[in-house]
């Protein structure tokens, strides 16, 4: 594991009375892409002005590399910002706009320019120093504010929503830019997004988060194959989830059928909820089945197929490339790998799955 | 309504309101004293008028006072500003009434209060005098027009200077200035004019001795009309509309850029 970089440590903080974040703990890792997941309000933000020092905790440090930076203002820190809506300088050219933070800190004129050809090559945006912000696009705008951000060397970049305002084949192609320089520059990435399908996409380390709690923090692969709870796993893509009582080891009853699956140490008829990805629904022959059902909707998504299975009084969610036409009767096996078992969630994750974002 | 039409109901309209003025500016050529009756055409009148001491030194007292008052009240008016967006909403919304009262005030109560303020004061009346009441009423104009601006501000901008590296003030004079900018020279220009236009307050806080174009012009016309008088009225109209076309084009132009 790399060397620890940042420890948030137990940072609680209020606005009005009202809590938006409880003793959070995360460590983030150097040269590691930490996405911060989670419904709007969930307090991504707020985490992330703590740590950009924009906002103080009420309580809790913020650790750097040993050191505790609480306190020190935003311009002391080895860090830097993209922020959500740009904020590029409007009356400043490009290649000012870049060479601002580098001006501060009284580089040399060939430093800065070299710095600004480089920068501009990285984001792929050469030949462009002259213009004027407004002249430029939204996903260009964005990609300056990355370069003014990263001109600077910092430690770790701070991301907030940068692709939010982008369309989707701009914020995937921007995606794979992002990759590709926090790998070629090895710097610690820090983004916020409310995208799971981005946080899967690119982070190393996704942390979960909700109504001021992390719910899980683990790799895309975890995160989705291995959900905690009920949140994190409706949140991150669709899927079925089910209660379901724990006979034994490798032993679940789903709607009063008997599945086995590979979780053991939840101990004897405990309830618990079941996750099921659509994907891992296999659609047979109804006597092959562990219970029948019959399709119920039916749409084509281009990729494949979503149905809807009403099965044991329950609507499943099944996504498929064979095509069972609505009305067919079906029979449902789960292969015991892709049953995910978890605890029920305390009351307050129970509320938030309730809102469902 | 035919174009026609349309264009003859303009020219009254137009016709109506500037004859008065237009008038005035050609009996400002007018060789004759006589009004009714065109004596060929001339400069005298405004060759006469920079040769009189008394008008000359008004121009002078115009000139310093609209300068300093509309310098004075874009400072004061852009602090203010600035301290408005830190407040909350109520607050805001109530500094915002209270600046804007002296603007909607009628003028003749202002400057009777303002008159009736230096008596009680024991203040001298005289150029200071003039100088305070025109920063006074000039405040509300700037506000007027830098706030807006501020409120298309960008938060994150300022924020974004911190976070290069940048001290609260390069941020605040790097960053945020040029963006107020066009709010707070056309706010400077609006100011600068009204000063310039003002009779009613300044008549009742100038003290007496003390003279600015204005009211030079109203003692003058007292006395009975002069030619040069239209000369004078004519030069102050044509420095306002300048000034006017020049506070109405700033801004766009800055914003096309
Ligand atoms: N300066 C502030 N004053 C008062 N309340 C605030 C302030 N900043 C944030 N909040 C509140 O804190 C909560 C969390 O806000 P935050 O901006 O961190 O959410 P977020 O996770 O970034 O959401 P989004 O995805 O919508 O950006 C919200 O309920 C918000 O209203
Ligand atoms: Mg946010």
């Amino acid at each position: 594991m790399p060397k620890e970089l940042i420890h948030l440590n137990n940072l609680s903080k209020s606005f009005d009375g009202q809590m938006v974040l409880d003793e959070l703990n995360l460590k983030i890792h150097e040269n590691e892409f930490v996405t911060l997941l989670g419904p709007s309000g969930c307090g991504k933000t707020t985490t992330l002005r703590i740590l950009g020092g924009f906002a103080v905790p009420d309580a809790g440090q913020v650790i750097f590399d040993g050191k505790d930076i609480t306190h020190v203002p935003p311009n002391l820190r080895p860090l830097n910002t993209v922020f959500q809506k740009y904020a590029l300088f409007t009356h400043m050219t490009i290649a000012e706009n870049i060479a601002f933070g580098l001006k501060i800190k009284k580089k040399s004129k060939a430093y800065i320019q070299d710095k600004i050809k480089y920068a501009l090559k990285l984001v792929n945006l050469e030949g462009y120093g002259n213009r004027m912000p407004d002249s430029l696009s939204g996903g260009q705008q964005q990609r300056i504010a990355i370069a003014r951000a990263i001109v600077n060397e910092p430690k770790v970049l701070l991301l907030d929503e940068p692709l939010g305002a982008l369309d989707l084949k701009l914020r995937q192609e921007m995606q794979y830019e992002l990759i590709r320089m926090k790998n070629e520059l090895g710097i610690t990435f820090v983004y916020v997004t409310h995208d799971q399908e981005e946080a899967l996409t690119m982070s190393d380390t996704i942390v979960v988060m909700n109504q001021g709690y992390i719910q899980q923090i683990g790799s895309p692969e975890s995160i989705y194959n291995e959900p905690e709870n009920a949140f994190v796993a409706d949140f991150i893509g669709d899927s079925n989830i089910i209660p379901a009582t724990m006979v034994e080891d490798k032993l679940v009853s789903i709607l009063g059928f008997r599945f086995p699956c590979v979780d053991t140490g939840f101990g004897r008829n405990r309830p618990v909820d079941v996750v099921i990805r659509p994907e891992d629904v296999e659609l047979v022959a109804p006597s092959e089945g562990t219970l029948q059902g019959v399709v119920s909707h039916l749409i084509f998504k281009g990729v494949h197929y979503e149905m809807e299975v009403m099965a044991g009084g329950f609507e499943w969610l099944v996504h498929s490339t064979v095509l069972h036409p609505v009305g067919e009767e079906v029979g449902i096996r789960v292969d015991p790998f892709n049953i995910q078992i978890m605890n029920k969630p305390e009351s307050e994750d129970e509320e938030a799955v309730a809102i469902d974002i | 309504m035919t174009n026609a039409l349309k264009k003859i109901y303009i020219g009254l309209i137009i016709f109506f309101l500037y004859a008065p003025i237009g008038t005035l500016m050609v009996l400002s050529f007018n060789a004759s004293k006589a009004r009714t009756k065109w004596g060929g055409f001339t400069f005298k009148w405004y060759a006469a008028l920079f040769e009189n001491e008394e008008i000359l030194s008004a121009l002078f007292n115009t000139m310093l006072i609209a300068l300093l008052s509309a310098l004075a009240a874009t400072l004061i008016g852009t602090v203010a500003c600035i301290a408005m967006t830190g407040m909350k909403r109520r607050t805001k919304s109530i500094m915002m009434g209270i600046t804007n009262i002296p603007m909607l005030n009628a003028e003749i109560v202002t400057g009777i209060s303002l008159m009736l303020l230096y008596i009680s004061l024991g203040i001298k009346f005289g150029i200071g005098t003039i100088l305070l009441s025109h920063i006074t009423f000039n405040i509300p104009y700037v506000i007027l027009s830098v706030m807006p601006r501020m409120k298309q501000l960008n938060p994150s901008t300022y924020e974004a200077a911190l976070d290069l590296g940048a001290s609260h003030t390069t941020a605040f004079f790097k960053v945020v200035l040029p963006d107020l900018t066009p709010g707070i020279l056309s706010g400077f220009l609006m100011a600068f004019t009204m000063s310039l236009d003002d009779f009613i307050i300044t008549h009742f806080t100038k003290g007496i001795g003390v003279d600015t174009l204005s009211t030079k012009i109203y003692t003058e016309v007292k006395k009975g009309i002069k030619p040069e008088m239209y000369a004078l009225s004519t030069i102050i109209f044509v420095t306002v509309l300048a000034l006017l076309l020049l506070v109405n084009l700033s801004p766009e132009k800055k914003e096309q850029k």
